[in-house]
């Protein structure tokens, strides 16, 4: 607001009904669409409704009964790998390219447009090009089985001791691009005569990553982090095209299970339960970068 | 810090530059692990792409992944006539063009609010829409389909459309916002004491010079909106209102096994993004780092 000390003395009296007005109209929308539908899943938490009727308050059954539901729990736990492995994957090859990247260089232009390609396809989209590939007789198998590796072969997608990390891997396919793009625009932020200085005095890449690069990506690393985890809460679609959560539960995550529970056993209250959970877990991420975003707003 | 780290990196390995690589020999090193790199990043796309020419024989006896023998649109006839992807498509326009432009006009009306007037609580409402956007969209599903269906706009596109405008406002308000502050206060200064409102002020000064930001967000909302699944299938019923990315996964399961069916009609759904990409690669890598906050 520092930019508009003018408006502001001269106007202190108000602000024109037809700005009032500028505002209100998006405010209640979102009010509509978004603020109201989210109290009202933290009331049908607290009861049982299966869309007909009227619902009937539970108390805390619906949570109470969650955390015996072992495939509630099990979905908690492929969330937690789900994050971590999405998390971590997409940013280790994410920031790896962006450091490789980052220089002007001849080709550089279309190696950064060809991995940041898939981002521009829907989860859905993705799924589908990685069902293909999964296939029996698919580029996968045929590949392992090129390289004398048939004994690794499997159907990928109907295994449930692989299916959640070969949906994984389609996911990490897609994200790498987006995180490689912040990092980049991080890079872009740090002091380049810093790292030529560092390479003057004979620091290994290494050494000229950690000590010199690292410490100035601090804020990009917060948010890409933020995003990550709200992201990896938010899945669903990619895991809906690919397996729906199968086999046996075995790629389900909160996402998914969630939209099992409410749209197709039309258990109301427990899938609002559930989505209340994923609202917990993400908050606090949430906040991370409401907090970032704030501090920029103060800083520019 | 920053220097002592520096300081101490560069007392660790003091002959270090010495035996940096020749020039010529790192960039041979580059191409050599980026090519095949890009190369493997492609394939998956460029084998849906052969799939999807190949015929259903082809494929069925020679399995998906042989080297190609048949070249057909067969695929992609059946997926956009009986797999009705181009009547998905047809929807998919219908809610995506009215859904960014309403979404990018409503928040650029309520960005205008909040950065040019002393709205009380301003910075409290701001962040109050961005959080909004940031919810997990689970938490609304249920009351979703329940509203929109008091609403009378159950299972309609319409209905469609008022979700993704709403939960996208935040955010496009946000970054808005943020572009507009940026925009120093003479210029409105000189119109307000030649007589102009703020609409005047809105439409002829602040919207103009939002052009660039502006773009970005339609080439981002653009594909978001596009690429929906979970708001379709939660507010749609009709399988014949689905838009493209939930009729793909309908198709999916019609057609189990012609590959070639299913690769056509999942290009179908990734050409419009990847040439909104190509077109405005620029607006939309610069909108993505405005979601970034950089």
């Amino acid at each position: 607001m520092t930019t508009l000390p003018a408006p502001r003395t001269r106007r202190r009296a108000g602000v024109p009904p037809v700005v009032w007005l500028f505002l209100l109209v998006p405010a209640v929308i979102e009010i509509a669409m978004v603020f109201w539908p989210a109290l009202n899943s933290f009331y049908l938490s607290l009861t049982k409704w299966n869309g007909l009727g009227a619902a009937q308050p539970v108390g805390l059954d619906n949570y109470r009964e969650l955390f015996a539901d072992g495939v509630f729990r099990g979905a908690l736990r492929n969330n937690v790998i789900w994050a971590v492995g999405f998390g971590g994957l997409s940013v280790l090859g994410g920031l790896a390219l962006a450091l490789a990247l980052n220089r002007p260089r001849r080709g550089v232009g279309l190696y950064r447009s060809a991995i940041y390609l898939p981002m521009v396809f829907s989860l859905a989209v993705t799924g589908l090009f990685w069902r293909v590939q999964y296939q029996p007789d698919g580029t996968v198998n045929t590949l392992l089985g090129a390289v004398g590796l048939s004994g690794w072969e499997r159907q990928w997608l109907a295994d449930p001791n692989t299916a959640l990390y070969a949906v994984l891997v389609a996911a990490v396919w897609r994200q790498v691009g987006y995180v490689m793009v912040l990092y980049l625009a991080g890079l872009k932020g740090t002091d380049p005569t810093l790292d030529d200085a560092a390479a003057t005095d004979g620091a290994s890449g290494w050494q000229r990553f950690r000590f010199v690069i690292w410490p100035q990506l601090r804020g990009v690393n917060t948010v890409v982090f933020a995003v990550t985890v709200i992201d990896s809460l938010r899945t669903f679609d990619i895991v809906w095209a690919m397996t729906q959560g199968g086999p046996y539960h075995s790629s389900e995550l909160l996402s998914t299970y969630m939209f099992q529970q409410g749209f197709t056993f039309l258990n109301l209250g427990y899938a609002s339960a559930i989505a209340v959970l994923i609202f917990a877990l993400a908050l606090i991420f949430i906040i991370t970068y409401l907090v970032r975003a704030t501090r920029d707003e103060v800083e520019t | 810090m920053t220097a002592t780290a520096l300081a101490e990196a560069a007392a660790e390995t003091p002959a270090a530059a010495a035996a940096g690589p020749p020039r010529r020999r790192r960039r041979w090193v580059f191409h050599a692990v980026m090519a095949p790199l890009t190369l493997i990043w492609v394939a998956p796309m460029l084998f849906v792409v052969v799939l999807a020419l190949r015929s259903f024989d082809d494929i069925s006896q020679n399995g998906t992944s042989a080297w190609p023998r048949s070249l057909t649109l067969d695929g992609f006839r059946t997926a956009l006539g009986a797999g009705s992807m181009g009547r998905a498509m047809w929807t998919s326009i219908q809610v995506t063009v009215p859904a960014v432009v309403l979404s990018l006009l409503l928040a650029s009306m309520a960005a205008y609010a909040l950065s040019r007037y002393a709205v009380p609580g301003r910075r409290a409402i701001l962040l109050t829409m961005l959080a909004g956007n940031l919810l997990p969209p689970q938490i609304l599903l249920i009351p979703v389909a329940r509203i929109t269906e008091s609403l009378g706009v159950y299972d309609t596109l319409v209905g469609l459309v008022a979700i993704h405008v709403g939960f996208g406002l935040g955010f496009y308000t946000f970054v808005l916002h943020g572009f507009m502050r940026s925009i120093p206060a003479e210029l409105t200064e000189a119109a307000r004491i030649d007589g102009a409102g703020p609409v005047q002020i809105y439409a002829r000064i602040i919207m103009p010079l939002c052009r660039p930001s502006l773009a970005a967000l339609a080439a981002l909302a653009t594909t978001w909106i596009f690429n929906d699944l979970i708001w379709s299938i939660t507010v749609l019923r009709t399988e014949a209102k689905l838009p493209v990315t939930a009729a793909l996964l309908n198709l999916q399961g019609g057609y189990v096994s012609n590959w070639n069916v299913v690769a056509a009609a999942s290009i179908v759904a990734a050409v419009p993004t990847a040439i909104v990409f190509f077109a405005f690669q620029r607006h939309f890598v610069s909108g993505l780092l405005m979601g970034s906050g950089k």
